[in-house]
């Protein structure tokens, strides 16, 4: 059922789509009736899967390597005092410069292939990982960080490898949840740093086929990748939501970590 | 989240059997006071305090009378002022001999029930004692529960296993703050039985605001009233604990323990 809703309320639009369409008369070049941008999507079926593809690997690429870069620099921010002193200032600074303003140095710097796209989006995602995880690892129940303590002073006295089990075993397990929010938010703005990498110069992707369809008045095109486009965020926005629940178990019942709406309350009752 | 059956199994512990530990020679605390002071206000002043060995010595007060400062300085989580000291029977520093158990039962929510039990051996990189947590659980009576997580445990049980991780460290000297505070009245008492049997051998300082908790448990009872705070006692029972909360000379005691309370409530 909780499928089911969506789906109903994306068939009302488009019925409101097409309604609009017929009772203004609109020209196909302003705004395409659903029929025409569904057969759109079936006749260049094989030109925006190539593109979709594209765009697929730049998103998957930008947020793996996002949300890698952002988790070990909210470990090192968390566990180094110089590296909080030093160069959290200069990351909370870095995101006011607006990404969009770079995408043309980026293209610059590493070409019209994947790698700007790739590097736009790791750079949008950055920033939400690593505060996401940050603000997990620096809020450690307080109580916890006394009994880790006593319960360290027996054993061996080295103390980076005490700080790494410290993280190991409670820290970064606490911060799961945070980091979790991150990389959700982290999913849903991926697709942007990878369709604004490709407005800006690109030889392939979905980004490039709406601007060329845009420009050539090819609306249903456009519509068709847009589509494309917004199916393919909301499949890994879902995909990364459901992951995450099923590596954090323990978190289902909990209501202070709010996963949206469907909570799947059923099935730890039993 | 299955609550009933839990509470049946609260009851289970009364057929456990003694709990004595060999190896650890019992060892006593004596901590010196000279003042303590949060933000300018002093809250405790020239205060003595001695744990017997292998005693369980109880510390009521009401709240913010400052109990749980005077643990949290032996405990080291809190610096001692100047002109204080924390001695030990045997000469020994403290550190490292030490257990804590909270009155949150901080049990690791992403954890089994076992591998809550050997957190302190894999934050020291030991290897952990697999038979030892199955037999502290079983004592307990929680050898069911094992692979269970935290979140399908009861209040009572949580406590439990919180209480089988603090006996698992194997320390001389176990401090609790108010333990049992969180539970209904009949798993309090449950696990009041229980802990005497299992804290056997131990120096436990237990701070509590409940004087039946004291009477029920405590070997000595101090109580710390006024302000700054005085430490008054200490009240020692007669009689093994636990101790039968009904008995005459210990409605006597719970009086004194309850004008003494009211020190710091009239001043």
């Amino acid at each position: 059922m909780r499928l089911f809703r969506p789906l109903i309320t994306i068939a009302g639009l488009i019925c409101l789509w097409a309604v609009i369409t017929t009772a203004f008369s609109l020209p196909k070049f302003i705004l395409p009736t659903p029929l025409v941008v569904g057969k759109a999507l079936v006749t260049h079926a094989a030109l925006i899967a190539e593109n979709a593809l594209t765009t697929g690997i730049e998103i998957l690429s930008g947020l793996f390597l996002g949300v890698l870069f952002g988790m070990i620099s909210a470990l090192l921010i968390s566990a180094f005092r110089p590296v909080k002193q030093w160069v959290f200032p200069l990351l909370i600074a870095s995101q006011a410069i607006p990404v969009f303003a770079i995408a043309p140095l980026l293209v610059l710097w590493f070409g019209y292939g994947m790698a700007p796209k790739i590097v736009m989006s790791l750079l949008i995602i950055y920033f939400p990982v690593t505060v996401g995880f940050l603000d997990g690892l620096n809020r450690t129940d307080p109580a916890w960080m006394n009994l880790a303590t006593l319960l360290q002073q027996s054993g061996p006295k080295g103390r980076f490898l005490r700080l790494v089990r410290l993280y190991r075993y409670i820290k970064i397990p606490f911060a799961l949840p945070s980091l979790a929010s991150g990389i959700r938010v982290a999913a849903a703005i991926a697709p942007i740093g990878a369709v604004v990498g490709e407005w800006v110069g690109a030889s392939s992707g979905l980004g490039y086929l709406m601007l060329h369809a845009n420009a050539r008045v090819q609306t249903d095109l456009m519509f068709a990748s847009l589509l494309t486009l917004t199916a393919m965020a909301l499949a890994l926005y879902f995909l990364i939501d459901h992951g995450l629940r099923l590596a954090l178990p323990w978190l289902a019942g909990r209501t202070d970590f709010s996963f949206p709406q469907h909570h799947s309350s059923q099935s730890t009752e039993t | 989240m299955g609550l009933d059956h839990p509470a049946s199994s609260d009851t289970a512990e009364a057929a456990c059997i003694p709990f004595t530990e060999t190896g650890i020679a019992p060892v006593g605390v004596q901590l010196r006071l000279s003042s303590l002071a949060f933000n300018g206000d002093v809250l405790l002043r020239n205060l003595d305090l001695t744990l017997p060995p292998g005693r369980i010595t109880c510390l009521l007060g009401p709240s913010g009378v400052g109990k749980t400062s005077i643990l949290r300085l032996i405990a080291g989580f809190l610096p001692l002022p100047s002109g204080s000291f924390l001695k030990t029977s045997d000469g020994q520093p403290l550190t490292g001999r030490l257990s804590y158990m909270d009155q949150r039962d901080l049990l690791l929510p992403w954890a089994r029930v076992r591998d809550n039990l050997l957190i302190g051996a894999r934050l020291r990189g030991e290897t952990p004692d697999l038979a030892r947590a199955d037999t502290l659980l079983s004592r307990v009576g929680l050898e069911k529960w094992r692979d269970a997580r935290p979140d399908a445990l009861s209040g009572g049980m949580r406590q439990r296993v919180a209480l089988a991780r603090t006996l698992m460290e194997d320390t001389p000297v176990v401090l609790m703050d108010e333990p049992f505070s969180a539970l209904d009245a009949i798993t309090k008492y449950h696990l009041q039985a229980l802990a005497a049997r299992l804290l056997a051998n131990r120096t436990v300082l237990l701070i509590t605001h409940d004087p039946m908790e004291a009477l029920r448990i405590g070997h000595e009872i101090h109580v710390l009233s006024g302000s700054p705070a005085q430490l008054s006692g200490p009240i020692r029972p007669a009689g093994k604990i636990p101790r039968d909360p009904t008995n005459d000379e210990l409605k006597t005691h719970y009086s004194a323990i309850m004008s003494a309370l009211a020190v710091s409530v009239e001043g």
